[in-house]
């Protein structure tokens, strides 16, 4: 027999409330979380799907790949670099694509690549390219050229490769060849040499980092492959703003727990009395009421992941919202949490129960 | 043999600058199978003095020996454990557990004393409630039983354990006379059944009729004309 269960179990009617908030708080935070999965995971597979354990941009390119510019020179110092075992060079460039049979244009990252990301093959031969998934939700099919840029540069789709979008937009990994010509066609302004890359893809070992950035005398800045997934234009931000909001509605969370078994417990007070009195120790009262905020947590969790779920399934596909596994066990950890810790809010009142006060009025 | 030996017991509250004496000097002895009714007026000391006996507090001054143990040095989690396995209580309102049914209501003592609510367990509990005449009422939630029904359950949970010492808070003053007087005979016959000592608190003069003695008590002083003077 197990008290704080069997209240739960016979008096439902007196946890629904908190219940039914508590689940719609997950629901908001799997929402939240969600939403900075799907922009997180969209605006960064791309780098985070490649093979490399730093990448390498010009010193003055403040982390950016699309200021950057590494020349064949710099390449050359780069591979002497101690420590380093294969480079590979990368270029991106963002632009608008006409996919045959659609009135829209879908918005492609065009990127240049040596060393085969995650999933992508060995670089295909000029003009043609391996497209992220997204692509394929925008109508594009294989086999498909797409003509991309406003000087209608053709890419036909070979094949096709998941979470590898950059910045949102769907990738088409192609030769470095391609993306110059890509680049240089469309955006002339910003066009590169025949041996010029953005940036460098280096697998190796050691204090990679110091020893490329030395080789180069100070012309390279690299970062880690973390630093340059959050060096992505918005992506730190976004993150840093999504998950303040996660953790303010964790403290509603934890007030709003806090509050209900603060109530609880000021309506227990007789009943807590009695059971001190007969020989429940605080520890046995305060670990009831610490388990109920748990189990309350629990179905809260269960009925907003359902709740999440079913709304999800019911948004658009434009707005970037991707439940992941990670972010329902990192929620629900969340929520027992502040569960708990708002249930802790209780042990005050726990321990100054009185068992005297259960006879008559001394105390 | 005595349960019960409170001597010269005093139990003073601090009020601001003001010291309160709730009970001044009292002793009393309670035997085996005594039932003593304690009488006195509201702010008495009678609950005070219940209070002690059972453990609840501690006092200023003073030996309480229950049962052989001396309880007037134990810290609160020592009184906890004492009470758990020497003291029953029937209180005067908020009493049971009221998402338990009338025999997990006993089982409750069982479970807090590490207990799993075994087959022995429920087989005492469900004979308990028998002889106190619930035994068609062992699944009724206290919501679904009458007033005497609810303090015969209180009574049945206060037993459950073999207390040396039963400690009975105005155990009638929510029933009707009627009932109160059917849960007076049956609280007598089980403690003398049972040879438990008993103490009643009780401000109806008509209940004193059921006990073995009655001490009086005013302005927390034990009336020396009327300590043993029924016994």
């Amino acid at each position: 027999m197990n008290l704080p269960l069997l209240e739960l179990r016979r008096q439902p009617g007196r946890f629904v409330v908190a219940t039914v908030v508590l689940g719609f708080l997950a629901t908001l935070l799997l929402f939240l979380g969600g939403l900075l999965d799907g922009l997180y995971l969209g605006s960064t597979g791309a780098i985070r799907a490649q093979n490399a354990d730093v990448f390498v941009y010009s010193e003055s390119a403040r982390d950016s790949f699309l200021r950057s510019r590494i020349t064949a020179e710099q390449r050359a110092a780069v591979e002497s670099a101690p420590g380093v075992q294969d480079v590979g060079g990368l270029g991106f460039v963002l632009l608008g694509a006409v996919i045959p049979g659609e009135a829209d244009l879908a918005d492609v990252a065009v990127a240049g690549y040596e060393l085969p990301p995650k999933g992508v093959p060995a670089p295909p031969n000029d003009g043609e390219g391996i497209a992220d998934s997204r692509l394929q939700d925008a109508g594009a099919s294989l086999g498909d050229t797409l003509l991309v840029g406003p000087q209608r540069s053709p890419i036909t789709i070979i094949g096709f490769v998941d979470d590898s979008s950059y910045l949102l937009q769907s990738t088409i990994w192609v030769s470095l060849s391609t993306w110059r010509s890509v680049q240089n066609v469309n955006r002339p302004d910003a066009a590169v040499g025949d041996t010029v890359v953005q940036a460098l893809a280096v697998r190796g070992t050691g204090d990679l980092v110091t020893s490329i950035d030395t080789a180069t005398d100070g012309d390279t800045k690299s970062l880690t492959k973390p630093e340059a997934v959050l060096s992505l234009p918005g992506v730190k931000q976004q993150k840093d703003t999504f998950n303040q909001i996660i953790y303010s509605t964790l403290a509603v969370v934890l007030a709003v727990v806090g509050l209900f078994f603060s109530l609880l417990t000021l309506e227990r007070l007789g009943l807590y009395g009695v059971l001190k009195a007969i020989g429940a120790t605080t520890r046995r009262l305060f670990v009831g009421v610490v388990l109920q905020a748990v189990v309350v947590a629990v179905i809260a969790f269960a009925a907003g992941s359902i709740l999440a779920l079913f709304a999800t399934a019911a948004l658009p596909a434009s707005i970037p919202l991707q439940l992941t596994p990670a972010r329902f066990v990192s929620t629900f950890i969340g929520l027992l949490v502040a569960a708990v810790l708002g249930s802790a809010i209780s042990l005050r009142r726990v321990t100054k129960v009185d068992p005297a006060s259960a006879i008559g009025n001394a105390s | 043999m005595t349960v019960l030996d409170m001597r010269d017991v005093r139990k003073v509250y601090r009020s601001g600058d003001a010291d309160i004496v709730a009970l001044d000097h009292a002793t009393v002895q309670v035997e085996h199978g005594e039932i003593v009714a304690l009488l006195g007026p509201s702010g008495s000391g009678k609950t005070t003095l219940l209070s002690i006996a059972g453990g609840l507090l501690t006092p200023t001054e003073g030996a309480v020996v229950v049962g052989g143990h001396d309880i007037s040095e134990y810290d609160a989690k020592q009184l906890t454990e004492f009470r758990r396995e020497n003291v029953g209580f029937v209180f005067q309102s908020v009493n049971l557990v009221p998402f338990l049914t009338a025999e997990e209501n006993l089982l409750v003592v069982d479970e807090l004393g590490g207990g799993k609510g075994g087959k022995a367990a429920i087989t005492r509990a469900r004979q308990l409630l028998d002889e106190l005449g619930l035994g068609h009422r062992l699944k009724n939630l206290p919501g679904q039983l009458s007033g005497g029904e609810r303090q015969r359950v209180a009574i049945g949970r206060a037993l459950f354990n073999n207390p040396k010492l039963v400690l009975f808070d105005e155990p009638t003053s929510a029933l009707d006379t009627k009932i109160g007087a059917q849960v007076m005979e049956l609280i007598q016959s089980e403690m003398k059944a049972r040879d438990t000592a008993a103490i009643i608190v009780t401000h109806d003069t008509r209940m004193t009729t059921y006990a073995d003695r009655t001490v009086h008590i005013v302005d927390g002083r034990l009336d020396a004309d009327a300590v043993g003077a029924d016994h």
